[in-house]
């Protein structure tokens, strides 16, 4: 073997050069250019980093950064935690209606509107106007700064303007009623430096001739308090207590309590009304008398007549309220009239009747209505005659709300100084020289006296949003006083509160005491007054008062806008009128007898104008046939046809302002005289969320009785359908294709009572704040796609015997709605998600986007849904609700207010989504408040309280009708007053008058209704009013 | 002496020779198109195009755009979706039960008709995509796929997710069905064509056919066979549509009669479309000899039986929701016969119940004229059924407080009409470049039922043409 045998591929390997060697160790025999050699031209490396920063700096820039405009706290405030409530117990003021409230934060930013229930007054009800309140303060129309001539201004200018006024000028400060004792004190203070100084109060509803009528009778010019729950009989001419009244609140509670009944309970009160329009009051009145306005008054006199001077009265429907007032051991007589003299006759009556001390207390009087007819129209006239040198309107906008505005607004330049303390544009502001803004009332410290022995307080909830000044601030001030309005008030509460509360030790504890609760009530007696009889002079009065024949108007206030104050937040704007269900609207309110020979032509939602002529004022409103409405007598409502408040309120409606009058020294919402209607012709539509009138006798729907049917039976009037099986009839829960559900921690439900029920609609704005619903403007609305999750449903009844024979005929099928009698009955139903056990909505969605919870909710995922509808088409309460457009960032729903901007936008539920466009939503029963409570209680490691986890429209029922709670606790009020018994699955209501409605569709709702119970006598006869008697 | 059954009119008239069908079925996809066909395809672009306006619109503005309120959630969109499925029913209906049946008169028709059904159901699945508030999601989130959404399931209870399963069946064996009918005839054309293009497309088109016998048979069986699959679905699908509304509790929709009377309903509406279509394609076509008189009468007997049974479910409905004694029930009925849609109920009643009756008369049911007219009706007719099904029911339902009507805007009409572009820009498509009667079928019968064979009158058996002449 030779193993020196060489093999060699080539020449080069065996010569093997220096040059091969070299080249043989490199992988790749050319040479390749992976430096860029020279520097010149790109190569391919360069070419794939290029491209791969470009992708990257590209994709990156696409991925925007999702939080925007978040900044972390540098230091934390103590009580702000990022996603948990804070609560401030405050004061709603909105012209002269006061409320006490709670308000929730979240992150520093006020979200809702509450009742405070450590309230003596209001308790935790609220009204429409205080919930919506809140989103009031983010109104991008406020002003930002102070204005001097329509242009912005520094404080400085405007303190300079107002400190430089000679103290020889006249001047005047107008305001609605200021209840807030140490604002008076700062205005005091202001006014102590002029010579000649006058305040001049007023209010929008005028209760002028009450407060006159109280001063003579008692020597207090202040309303009384009023305790309905203890009235067996209430007899009301033309005062709407439960709807237009400043104490709404504390009325429907009250009224709700005398109609509650139950086991310990048989009896309850009954409401006579005679009135023109149909108000609230009249809705929930077990009689109800349509009278002509003039004829009001005449009531009154001849019930004085029987009672104080023991005369038989004529009128049949007079003579049974006479029969009950001596019957009842306690009773109330109220009267709207802004009449003196009726209203001492009133007093006489209540005096007679032994009222004053049980039913009404005028020793712990309403201190929220001070307001003088008289002192406004001499200012005017001293105004016009330029002998006032400046004036200050401190948020009042008389020019708009007062029947002397048109006068007032020429005259205002006549002033050589003027100013308005309001937040926001309005009319009376557009003609003064000086706009010094005022801080919404969520910003402000303040104070307030209720009634004689209730205070309260206000505090700020957010911190300034604009560059406003507390009108009290600004006045301190003006008047030269060095002190910030926070500790004049303390300094006040000091001096003149403290004193007032026997157990106060210490200020600082006294003080923080109050403000935690907002409220404090002396616990000094107050003084006793005197009843002091001067009807004599009244009766002739009203005696000679002439009866009108021709067509009378009766302007009113509604539940919704009340004065309009408010009337550019959307919230009210689309809050349905109770009676009506009309929003984004004021119309004539007419007979139908009488539309019909006015020739108006009705459609769906569409109907005529008419001129309506009242002394030389004309203006052209649409008319709305309302069923029990005075013949003869027409309503109108106030608040309406704004000019100068905003892109929601302008334009909206008519200004039924100037068309009230001057009756003596009062302003009279009656005009008897002068008042003319004819008609235009031109077609209206009003946009109504309920158009069929009458629930077309449905009684698995509606189920009522009267009192003494109820007393012998208390399932009177319960409707029982059975559902015919092979084993016979059987009640619908024996019957059913599902298995029920078995709860195992909460089964949460809900109880409504139809008799507590008085239909102000409150609970309707609440949900909306709670839940963060879209307002859709009236075009929506008059396409039916309003998106209230609970709605109160109003139903008109009548009796066949009441309908003239052509009524009766007409009542066909193609008209079932057509219920026109001239005084129907009638029944609100709150109406909302049933959270069905067996939700018919809950199988038919293809993707499961609606569930049923394991607490019996019935669930609605947002995020999973499609938006087929078909679970809107197969609910059976029609409740669902979808978003047909986009209802946020879209300018064609700018007057969602609370959505397309970003002012606009704090007001949002941060725990409640925002829905998109094409889903589905509908009440939730407020699934993020029964969280959050269930959360509070978890970190307590406890359950929760009955009470703690309620919804936001039980909490804002002033009457207190929805009741919500846990079935599953035996405890709670609901298992109390539906007398629940647990089942092996679900849950059964033993109470006698608890009904689901549409028992017979077996879908298991976990909301029960109580039935309705009328204190009519049985034999129903005499409640046809003969308003020509 | 026996007696011999009559023998039955000649299907194909005019002595036409195998050679003459292929002419003149596969001659009007080689010509170069007509002018009525420009024009015909001129009208469906510019209804399309105006419909595809609304489409748009609808997408980018949302549902509200339409007339729907809380109340009535569906109206055209649902009405227009069953109205299109119900006219898909014809042609599975003649292809796949008339197959079986062994009605050889079908073979004219069927292939149009079929094409019919599966335009008509392409438009009526747009409605179920398109009514959706977020069909963006929609379209997938409503097919049970498999998902990162955790354990996000499709809800195999709604009656919309077994319409997604019957529709989407129905047309793909449709689909499949017409497609597999098509193959012989378009190796036909390939066969004839002339110019590469066409050689290439109908190439790829036919599948690679060789007319074997093998072949020949593998068809037929695969035909049967679908026959058979689609046939249970000619009455499954609008059963199921049906079930939309006879699961719900609304009254109105809540009643057990809905899936026979659907069915019914859906064959009534299909034939007449089928009618509507074929007696003009018949005419542009000059196709007389192929679709004659015979196969417009046994259609128009179609139309009275399935019209009558259609009457029968009206006053079946109106006479349960009476004896039912259930009030809501009972309201919803009185409210359709007079109430504010009543004008909606009784077009239904007129063109549905009464205006078939007319083909009770010879003359009628073989007049072109009338047949067309009638045709048109019955579409109407079918259209205001559903309507008066979805919208009457749903605007006054249980509770009064929530009682509204229900108005149509532009935009409602407008997706309508773009279902009308879409189905007859299709259509006509199909007229020109697919053979419209199935050759390969109607020769098959040329020579057994053809008029140079038998003689309309009674023939004893045995005689010849040749010797009756």
């Amino acid at each position: 073997m030779n193993s020196n045998k060489k093999y060699w591929k080539g020449l080069e390997q065996l010569q093997n050069t220096p040059e091969f060697a070299e080249r043989a160790n490199k992988e790749f025999p050319e040479h390749l250019p992976l430096e860029n050699e020279g520097g010149e031209g790109t190569n391919r490396r360069d070419f794939l980093k290029l491209m791969g920063f470009g992708i990257g700096a590209v994709s990156l820039a696409a991925c925007e950064a999702p939080v925007r405009k978040a900044i972390p706290w540098v230091k934390k405030p103590e009580v702000i935690d990022p996603g948990v409530p804070n609560y401030y117990a405050t004061t709603f003021v909105s012209g002269s209606d006061y409320q006490t409230v709670v308000v929730k934060t979240r992150e520093g930013r006020p979200i809702k509107v509450e009742g405070n229930t450590l309230s003596e007054i209001n308790g935790g009800g609220t009204t429409s106007q205080s919930e919506a309140s809140v989103l009031s303060l983010y109104d991008k129309q406020r002003f930002t700064s102070p204005q001097k001539d329509g242009a912005a201004s520094t404080w400085d200018e405007i303190d300079k303007a107002v400190k430089s006024l000679p103290a020889s000028s006249r001047v005047a400060i107008v305001s609605n009623t200021i209840a807030s004792p140490s604002t008076l004190k700062a205005l005091d203070l202001f006014t102590a430096k002029f010579a000649n100084s006058r305040r001049v109060v007023y209010d929008q509803n005028s209760y002028s001739g009450s407060l006159d009528a109280n001063e003579e009778s008692f020597g207090v010019r202040a309303l009384p308090t009023y305790d309905f729950s203890k009235a067996e009989t209430i007899v009301s001419f033309g005062a709407d207590f439960l709807g237009a009244s400043p104490s709404s609140v504390s009325n429907n509670k009250q009224f709700a309590a005398s109609r509650r009944l139950g086991d310990g309970k048989k009896t309850m009160s009954r409401l006579y009304v005679f009135e023109s329009n149909l108000s609230l009051t009249g809705a929930n009145a077990d009689y109800r008398m349509p009278v002509m306005a003039s004829e009001q008054d005449k009531f009154v006199l001849a019930l004085y007549e029987a009672i104080v001077e023991g005369a038989a009265p004529k009128n049949e429907n007079l003579k049974k309220v006479v029969a009950d007032l001596k019957k009842s051991s306690s009773s109330l007589v109220l009267s709207g009239s802004n009449d003196k003299n009726v209203q001492l006759l009133v007093n006489a009556i209540n005096s007679s009747l032994g009222n004053y001390g049980t039913t009404i207390n005028m020793s712990v009087a309403d201190m929220t209505k001070a307001g003088s007819d008289q002192d406004f129209r001499a200012f005017v006239s001293d105004l016009k005659a330029g002998s006032i040198d400046a004036v200050f309107f401190i948020n009042c906008n008389p020019v708009y709300d007062h029947a002397l505005g048109a006068e007032l607004s020429a005259s205002i330049s006549k002033a050589k100084f003027s100013l308005s303390t309001a937040d926001r544009p309005d009319e009376t502001n557009g003609s003064v020289k000086y706009i010094a803004p005022d801080c919404h009332y969520l910003e402000s410290w303040n104070d307030f006296q209720l009634t004689s022995k209730h205070f309260s307080l206000s505090q700020p909830t957010i911190s300034k949003i604009f560059d406003t000044r507390q009108v009290q601030d600004s006045f301190l001030n003006w008047a030269g006083e060095n002190v910030s309005y926070y500790d004049f008030i303390r300094t006040n509460w000091e001096s003149d509160m403290m004193p007032l509360a026997s157990d106060a030790a210490d200020f600082d504890l006294f003080w923080d005491q109050s403000l935690h609760n907002g409220v404090f009530t002396s616990t000094v007696e107050t003084a006793e007054v005197e009843f002091n009889d001067t009807a004599a002079e009244a009766k002739a009065a009203v005696a000679a008062k002439k009866a009108s024949n021709g067509l009378e108007l009766v302007i009113y206030q509604n539940a919704a806008l009340g004065t309009g104050v408010q009337a550019n937040n959307p919230w009210l704007q689309e809050m349905p009128d109770p009676i009506t269900k009309a929003c984004w609207d004021n119309y004539l309110t007419v007979s139908p007898q009488q539309a019909e020979e006015w020739g108006i032509v009705f459609g769906d939602m569409s109907t005529q104008t008419v001129n309506l002529k009242v002394g030389g004022n004309t203006v052209e409103v649409p008319v709305m046939a309302q069923p029990g409405q005075a013949y003869n007598t027409v309503g109108l409502a106030l608040g309406y046809g704004r000019t100068k408040a905003g892109k929601v309120a302008d334009g909206v409606g008519v200004n039924a302002y100037p068309l009230l009058a001057y009756e003596g020294d009062t302003i009279t919402n009656k005009i008897v005289a002068g008042v003319s209607v004819e008609p235009v012709g031109a077609e209206y539509r009003i946009a109504q969320t309920q158009t069929s009138q009458t629930y077309m006798g449905r009684e698995t729907v509606i189920q009522e009785t009267v009192l003494k049917k109820y007393q012998e039976d208390p399932q009177a009037g319960r409707n029982f359908p059975k559902i015919a099986t092979a084993e016979g009839f059987k009640k619908p829960s024996a019957v059913s294709l599902w298995k029920g559900h078995e709860y195992a921690n909460h089964h949460w439900g809900m109880a409504i009572d139809l008799n507590a029920c008085t239909g102000c609609g409150t609970c309707t704005v609440a949900c909306q704040t709670e839940n963060n619903i879209p307002v859709v403007g009236k075009q929506e609305v008059l396409n039916r796609r309003e998106m209230h999750w609970i709605r109160i449903d109003r139903y008109y009844s009548h009796n066949p015997e009441d309908l003239t024979e052509s009524q009766a005929n007409a009542r066909s099928f193609t008209k079932p709605e057509f219920a026109a009698v001239q005084n129907p009955e009638v029944t609100f139903q709150p109406m909302m998600c049933q959270q069905c056990n067996n939700a018919p909505c809950e199988t038919v969605c293809p993707v499961a986007a609606t569930t049923h919870s394991s607490e019996g909710l019935n669930q609605m995922t947002y995020n999973r849904c499609i938006g087929t509808r078909y679970c809107a088409n197969n609910c059976p309460y029609k409740v669902r609700r979808f978003n047909w457009f986009k209802y946020h960032d879209n300018d064609k729903f700018d007057t969602n207010l609370a959505m397309n901007n970003d002012l606009g936008k704090m007001v949002l539920n941060p725990d409640v989504t925002v829905r998109a466009r094409g889903v589905m939503e509908k009440c939730t029963f407020c699934v993020q408040r029964i969280q959050a409570g269930k959360l509070e209680a978890k970190k307590e490691k406890r359950r929760p309280v009955d009470g703690e986890v309620t919804t936001a429209c039980a909490s804002a029922c002033p009457s207190e009708a929805l009741v919500f709670g846990d079935m599953k606790d035996p405890e709670s009020r609901i298992s109390k007053v539906l007398k629940i018994k647990s089942m092996e699955k679900g849950v059964e209501a033993q109470e006698p008058r608890a009904y689901h409605v549409l028992e017979e569709l077996r879908v298991m709702p976990n909301i029960w209704y109580l039935t309705k119970v009328r204190n009519k006598d049985e034999v129903k006869k005499a409640e046809t009013a003969d308003a020509h008697a | 002496m026996t007696s011999e059954s009559v023998i039955r009119d000649p299907l194909i008239t005019n002595g036409k020779t195998l050679h003459d069908v292929t002419e003149d079925i596969a001659g009007r996809v080689e010509e170069k198109p007509h002018k009525t066909w420009l024009l015909a395809m001129a009208v469906s672009l510019s209804l399309l195009f105006v419909g595809f306006l609304a489409v748009a619109t609808l997408l980018w503005e949302g549902i509200g755009v339409w007339g729907l309120n809380k109340t009535v959630g569906w109206a055209w969109d649902i009405t227009n979706f069953v109205w299109w499925v119900g006219i898909g029913h014809a042609g599975t209906l003649i292809s796949a039960v008339l197959l079986l049946f062994r009605q050889r008169w079908r073979m004219s028709i069927n292939r149009a008709s079929e094409a019919m059904t599966i335009f008509a159901v392409i438009c009526a699945a747009m409605f179920p995509v398109l009514h959706m508030g977020r069909p963006w999601l929609g379209f997938y989130w409503a097919l049970p796929l498999p998902n990162t959404f955790g354990s996000l399931w499709v809800n195999f209870n709604s009656p919309l997710l077994w319409d997604v399963f019957a529709i989407s069946t129905y047309f793909s064996v449709s689909l499949v069905f017409w497609y597999i009918g098509l193959i012989p005839d378009f190796a036909t054309i390939r066969d004839r064509a002339t110019n590469k293009i066409s050689k290439a497309i109908y190439g790829g088109l036919s599948f690679g056919w060789t007319g074997a016998a093998r072949t020949w048979n593998h068809y037929e069986t695969v035909a049967l066979v679908l026959a058979g699959l689609a046939t249970p679905l000619v009455l499954s699908v609008h059963t199921i549509v049906s079930f939309d509304f006879a699961t719900s509790v609304i009254p109105g929709w809540h009643t057990t009669i809905f899936p026979p009377y659907f069915v019914a309903g859906a064959i009534f509406s299909g034939f007449a479309m089928v009618l509507t279509l074929l007696l003009v394609t018949r005419k542009v076509y000059k196709l007389e000899d192929y679709i004659t008189i015979q196969h417009i009468e046994l259609m128009n007997i179609v139309i009275i039986i399935t019209g009558s049974i259609v009457g029968i479910a009206y006053i079946t409905e109106l006479f349960i929701a009476w004896y039912s004694g259930v009030e809501a029930e009972q309201y919803a009925f009185l409210n359709r016969v007079s109430g504010p849609y009543w004008w909606a109920y009784w077009s239904m009643m007129t063109c549905n119940v009464i205006s078939p009756q007319l083909f009770w008369f010879k003359k009628i049911r073989t007049n072109l004229a009338a047949t067309f007219v009638l045709s048109i009706v019955v579409n109407i007719g079918m259209w205001f059924e559903r309507f008066v099904i979805i919208v009457t029911s749903l605007h006054r339902d249980f509770l009064p407080s929530s009682w509204a009507m229900f108005y149509p805007t532009i935009y409602d009409i407008g997706v309508y009409i773009f279902t009308f572009g879409l189905f007859f820009t299709a259509f006509f498509l199909f007229a020109k470049f697919f053979p419209v009667i199935n050759m390969a079928e109607v020769k098959s019968i040329v020579k057994a039922t053809g008029e140079s064979v038998n003689k309309p009158t009674g023939v004893t058996s045995g005689t010849t043409e040749k010797e009756l002449a």
